[in-house]
């Protein structure tokens, strides 16, 4: 990869490419509603996608965050019902990720269990934990001004209202990411995690807080997704987190940690909710879409894979031929 | 005999085995007919499938890697197998299970390829893979599904049937557990599985074939779960776009919480096998106990984090007393360390020194 | 005893890596039946000998012969299948496999229809552990075992495989005196049974006790062959010396100030026993010693790396909180660690960022750290420190060892600290730069600064330190003033032979 045309920024100039000929192609795909669709289609992806950059760049992973969305969906609708206050609920919501987040930081960063291993758990139990706070009802008595804000736009624009929430969100991660000492700690662990220590890096303290941001965020993501769907639901958001953890490899991210860019990650959920739409538009099948969610995810791997060793096979034979001649 | 008797006693299998006994006496005891005939045949059809898929994602845990792809592959296998025996004549049972086991064996190959080729991690490739399979099976679908009177009696008659009260599908099961238990158990090439998930770069040093040890796990991975996309078509009696899908983490529970190193190294068929029982025997008890079937998920999820917490506390232990073991030792040793030999004591008898000057 | 063909023939063995040439003239005989001892400073070239042998490394000339053949360098395989095994100091087992399995991986013993004979390999492995004369439990997993076990692991691997050379990298470097003398006693019995053992070892009694012949190599090259009878360890610490002082250490005479390090009675079980010191402003002490000794381990602690189990550290007074490498930092500690590359230094990430990441705070207003007051800081540190690059922007990973080392003593001087302890400072790197470590170090100690120096290099110690403590399996034995400092002295006391030791002890 040469560094005029890095990872984030090709993903970034397939989502422009992709707007572009869709433009040409479908004049219904550059239609002010369909990209309003398209930005609520992928808001709950966008907003846990953030945090989630920071956890996969520390090297580690968190597999429930669609389960914590969901539970916090729930217990949004839970405490609509009991206490009579959205704003109330709201906060319930968040707060139950918050303490999702806790748990999955707290077995991860004090019992030392691999974060992978952990979150396939918490998938099941937050999971479960809908189930038990909902049973198998769904709570569809919101008020109708707080569900206006999940599928209606902005007056006067085609934006939905989570627009401005994803920009201000994406837009304080990205900083916190790349211009302060937190983002610096993160990229410092996710490159050597034993140089980060002896750096005087708060390690295990850092890695908590990633978990408890990314619960918290994700208890959004489950209120957003509830007022979308004016409904909790204890299946809400199902499959979300590999959805969400393709969006941010593909976006350049390294599963080894290290390595990333918040508006590679931006551009990368962008690019996925345009291309989706687009097919979509073109009549594809919804459920064979995931080819494409798939097929980018492993090119974002193997890409770099094939160039690295072309490239070494060209200089060795550069080498070779040079050595042959006289 | 007696120390493989302690070795099994001793072993990680033993409390996973005697957890579900409790819960099937539990269950039993309140509820008589959770062990009725056909309660049992009923638990044991609900069993195969994951059970099935457990024993493939065995191969591949205990190298330290994991297959994410395993529903998708499912779904994709259950379709072909359908397709290629449906219609007015029917295809028999073996061609069902033909189309799909080699479904699922070029799946294996496809994930296994980009792991140990390319080196790609598997977490990532598996997960490319779970797309992409599904997205394949649902344009090969179309959206259309097939339904038990499109298949032959054969296939839809071989999930509700079984033999000495254990249903076919679970002897297909246990046939292919047994032969997995007993190739990792007893074949150099399964042993070597288990050194390249206790230390890849050692093995590579004593000359194991990681790439190639590496596709045969996926290779065996799939072809477990392209076989229980057969299973499942038998089972429901047919097959939609949906099959499959959510599949791969309770799979990946079930084999932990049997004792299967996440980390790679340590794990058995038999436990990966038991713990599938145990995590499906609760779901059906919990109905057969009249709690709502939705705490099944929470539980599944709770028992993984207590496999999870409780081997690393084990180990935790041990680490700690033999780090407390050797500082006692070397205390001891301290305190009667014997004086330094006098220089050349027990050198042996030459003639004086024969130093030779090396030419620089 | 000794045959008259030798079984291995090294003879005028060269091999370089990138600049440095680790071999230059390398010669080495080993005969069937004899443990030959291959001495050295560090650095002599004895590792990249070795890993010749056991074919890691190919040489780039010179001849390598096996059983009167031509030996067949470059694959480990190859090497292990002409017959020579190579335990290193420390192994790499399988933890989760039965140490039975361990030795047998691969090759396990198997029935007419081909499955692992368990019951014949656990015979064998207990046969095999029998004939070393050690008591191993076959069916026991290999996780936890102690070091020198896990050796034991290793030649009855190597036994199995019925190698003719059985090479021995430092084994002794980490077991307690039993552990080794029993090592020793293995290392008799594969002699007696007819495998030429070499044995690599800083501990001069136990050549003595144990070898037969000993070669010395000094600077890639081997300096002497002598048999181990007639030859007393004052004379082979000589050979293996051989130098004057002719580097010049530019030594700036200051006068020490208050105690700024004051540490007690350090001690963690079964790594490092009751260590006492102080270190004063102006002042830089050397720990000297063999790799292995404790002296990073001690200084890890001391930053708050690893925990301790008892004894105390204080900075300028008062005391310093374990375990806790911030508090450390607040107090004006830093620590440039051993392992550059995995310690000291984030790779992939650029010098500017490498220099700032301890200051970090320093370098923010409101939260956002200034790229300009970063670079501002990386340019004035490279250019005090005269790093070659291509740009602060250039990731690390692109430099040369020396200007790596430079980016990491960069880092730690931006923190301003009071103590700085150094870890191997010059490991690896050119002679140029090093010169300039050096020149950087009295710098730093002549304007007050207290300078805590572990160093494997003799010249280095003795050039640079005011005082020397000399460590030994994890005890400190010895104290000496920089005008009772001898390399002889050093060697000796690090070596075990106590008597020619100096007579201060700790503080």
């Amino acid at each position: 990869m040469s560094r005029v045309l890095s990872w984030d920024r090709s993903v970034f100039v397939l989502l422009v490419v992709t707007v572009a000929v869709g433009a040409v192609v479908d004049p219904d795909f550059a239609g002010g509603s369909n990209l309003g669709f398209v930005l609520q289609d992928i808001g709950e992806i966008m907003l846990i996608a953030l945090p989630m950059t920071f956890l996969i760049m520390t090297g580690e992973i968190d597999l429930s965050v669609a389960s914590t969305a969901a539970l916090a969906g729930c217990v949004l609708g839970w405490a609509w019902q009991a206490s009579g206050s959205m704003a109330v609920a709201v906060l319930a919501a968040v707060g139950t990720g918050v303490v999702c987040g806790a748990v999955n930081g707290f077995l991860v960063t004090r019992l030392g269990l691999g974060s992978l291993a952990v979150t396939i758990g918490t998938l099941g139990l937050y999971r479960g934990l809908c189930y038990a706070l909902l049973g198998d009802t769904t709570v569809a008595d919101f008020p109708a001004g707080w569900t206006n804000l999940g599928f209606s736009s902005i007056p006067g624009t085609p934006l939905p209202y989570v627009t401005p929430l994803l920009v201000v969100l994406a837009i304080v991660f990205g900083v916190v990411l790349h211009l302060t000492r937190t983002g610096r700690w993160v990229f410092a662990v996710g490159q050597s995690v034993e140089a980060a220590r002896f750096a005087g890096i708060p390690v295990a303290r850092l890695k908590f807080r990633l978990f408890v941001v990314t619960g918290a965020v994700a208890g959004l993501a489950g209120v957003v997704y509830d007022l979308r769907f004016a409904s909790a639901r204890p299946d809400g958001a199902l499959g979300f987190e590999l959805a969400v953890i393709a969006s941010v490899l593909f976006g350049g991210v390294s599963i080894f940690g290290g390595v990333g860019t918040m508006w590679g990650v931006v551009s990368a959920v962008l690019f996925l909710g345009s291309v989706r739409s687009l097919l979509q538009l073109q009549g594809v099948p919804g459920n064979a879409l995931t080819i494409i969610t798939g097929g980018l995810l492993l090119a974002s791997v193997v890409i770099p894979v094939v160039a690295q060793r072309w490239s070494a096979f060209r200089e060795r034979r550069g080498r070779a031929l040079a050595a042959a001649a006289p | 005999m007696n120390g493989g008797l302690r070795r099994v006693l001793a072993g990680r299998e033993a409390p996973v085995a005697g957890a579900l006994l409790v819960v099937l006496a539990v269950t039993t005891a309140v509820n008589p007919r959770f062990l009725s005939d056909q309660g049992r045949f009923d638990l044991l059809v609900a069993i195969a499938i994951t059970g099935l898929m457990a024993v493939g994602q065995t191969f591949v845990l205990v190298m330290r890697h994991v297959d994410l792809s395993v529903g998708s592959v499912l779904g994709l296998s259950a379709f072909m197998a359908g397709s290629a025996v449906r219609g007015d004549t029917g295809g028999p049972l073996v061609l069902a299970l033909l189309v799909g086991v080699v479904v699922g064996v070029l799946a294996g190959l496809v994930n296994g390829a980009l792991v140990a080729f390319l080196r790609l991690p598997a977490l990532v490739v598996t997960l490319g893979t779970l797309y992409v399979f599904q997205g394949v099976q649902a344009l090969l679908t179309g959206g259309t599904r097939i339904n038990a009177d499109q298949l032959p009696s054969s296939v839809v008659g071989f999930g509700v049937t079984g033999f000495l009260g254990v249903p076919w599908l679970m002897w297909v099961c246990l046939l292919a557990a047994a032969l997995g238990g007993v190739f990792l158990r007893t074949r150099r090439s399964g042993r070597d599985l288990y050194a390249v998930g206790s230390n890849p770069p050692a093995a590579e040093l004593v000359g194991i074939p990681v790439a190639r040890r590496t596709l045969l796990a996926y290779m065996v991975s799939g072809a477990c779960a392209g076989g229980a996309g057969v299973l499942f078509l038998a089972r429901f009696g047919g097959v939609d776009s949906n099959a499959g899908i959510g599949y791969e983490l309770p799979v990946v529970a079930a084999c932990v919480v049997g004792g299967v190193n996440i980390f790679g190294g340590s794990g058995t068929v038999l436990g990966a096998l038991l713990g599938a029982m145990l995590l499906k025997t609760m779901g059906v008890s919990l109905s057969a106990l009249s709690v709502p079937e939705f705490w099944q998920q929470a539980i599944n999820g709770l028992l993984l984090l207590v496999a999870i917490t409780a081997d690393r506390v084990v180990l935790l232990r041990r680490e700690r007393a033999a780090r407390v073991e050797a500082a006692r030792h070397r205390r001891e040793q301290a305190d009667a360390e014997p004086a330094p030999p006098a220089a050349g004591a027990e050198s042996p008898g030459h003639e004086g020194a024969t130093t030779t000057e090396v030419v620089r | 005893m000794v045959d008259a063909e030798p079984l291995v023939r090294v003879r005028g063995a060269a091999k370089a890596f990138g600049g440095v040439q680790a071999l230059r003239d390398a010669s080495l005989e080993l005969f069937a039946g004899e443990v030959h001892a291959l001495l050295g400073e560090n650095g002599a070239g004895k590792s990249t000998l070795l890993k010749v042998l056991a074919g890691v490394h190919r040489t780039d000339a010179g001849e390598v012969t096996i059983g009167g053949g031509p030996f067949e360098q470059g694959s480990t395989r190859r090497s292990r299948e002409q017959g020579v095994a190579v335990i290193y100091q420390e192994p790499s087992l399988f933890p989760d496999l039965s140490l039975a399995e361990n030795v047998f991986i691969g090759r396990q013993p198997v029935t007419g229809r081909g499955a692992v004979d368990w019951a014949r390999m656990r015979q064998e492995a207990a046969a095999l552990f029998g004939q070393l004369g050690v008591d191993l439990d076959p069916d026991r997993p290999a996780r936890g075992l102690s070091i020198a076990d896990q050796q034991i692991v290793e030649i009855a691997k190597a036994l199995s495989t019925d190698a003719r050379v059985i090479v021995m990298d430092e084994p002794t470097a980490a077991l307690s005196a039993s552990e080794s003398e029993r090592l020793l006693d293995v290392a008799r019995r594969l002699r007696d049974g007819g495998a030429a053992v070499v044995f690599v070892s800083h501990r001069l009694d136990e050549v003595f006790a144990l070898c037969d012949r000993l070669t010395v190599m000094r600077d890639g090259a081997t300096v002497r062959t002598s048999t181990v009878e007639g030859t007393d360890a004052g004379e082979v610490v000589r050979w293996m010396v051989g130098r004057e002082l002719t580097d010049l250490f530019p030594k700036t005479e200051t006068t020490t100030g208050d105690v700024v390090l004051r540490v007690r009675g350090l001690t963690t079980d079964g790594v490092f026993d009751d260590v006492s010191f102080d270190v004063r402003a102006g002042e830089i002490v050397a720990f000297a010693g063999l790799v292995g000794s404790g002296r990073s381990e001690v200084v890890r602690a001391v930053f708050g790396i690893d925990r301790y189990d008892s004894g105390s550290v204080e900075v300028l007074g008062a005391p310093l909180p374990p375990a806790d490498p911030r508090a450390a930092l607040a107090r004006g500690v830093a620590l440039v660690p051993e392992d550059r590359r995995q310690q000291g230094l984030f790779m992939p990430a650029s010098i500017a960022r490498n220099t700032a990441v301890v200051v970090l705070s320093r370098l923010a207003r409101r939260g956002v750290v200034r790229e300009r007051a970063e670079r501002e800081l990386a340019a004035h540190w490279a250019q005090r420190l005269q790093l070659r690059h291509g740009g602060l922007d250039q990731p690390v990973e692109r430099l040369s060892g020396g200007n790596q080392q430079k980016v990491v003593l960069a880092k730690w001087l931006a923190t301003d600290p009071r103590l700085l302890v150094v870890d191997e400072p010059t490991r690896g790197i050119d002679v140029g730069t090093k010169a300039e470590v050096h020149r950087l170090l009295s710098e730093q100690a002549g304007r007050g600064l207290a300078v805590l120096m572990v160093s494997s290099e003799l010249p280095e110690v003795l050039g640079m330190a005011d005082r020397v403590l000399v460590m030994r399996e994890g005890r400190l034995m010895a104290t000496l003033d920089r005008d009772e400092a001898t390399q002889e002295r050093v060697m000796l006391a690090a070596t075990g032979q106590a008597s020619v030791a100096g007579e201060g002890s700790a503080a």
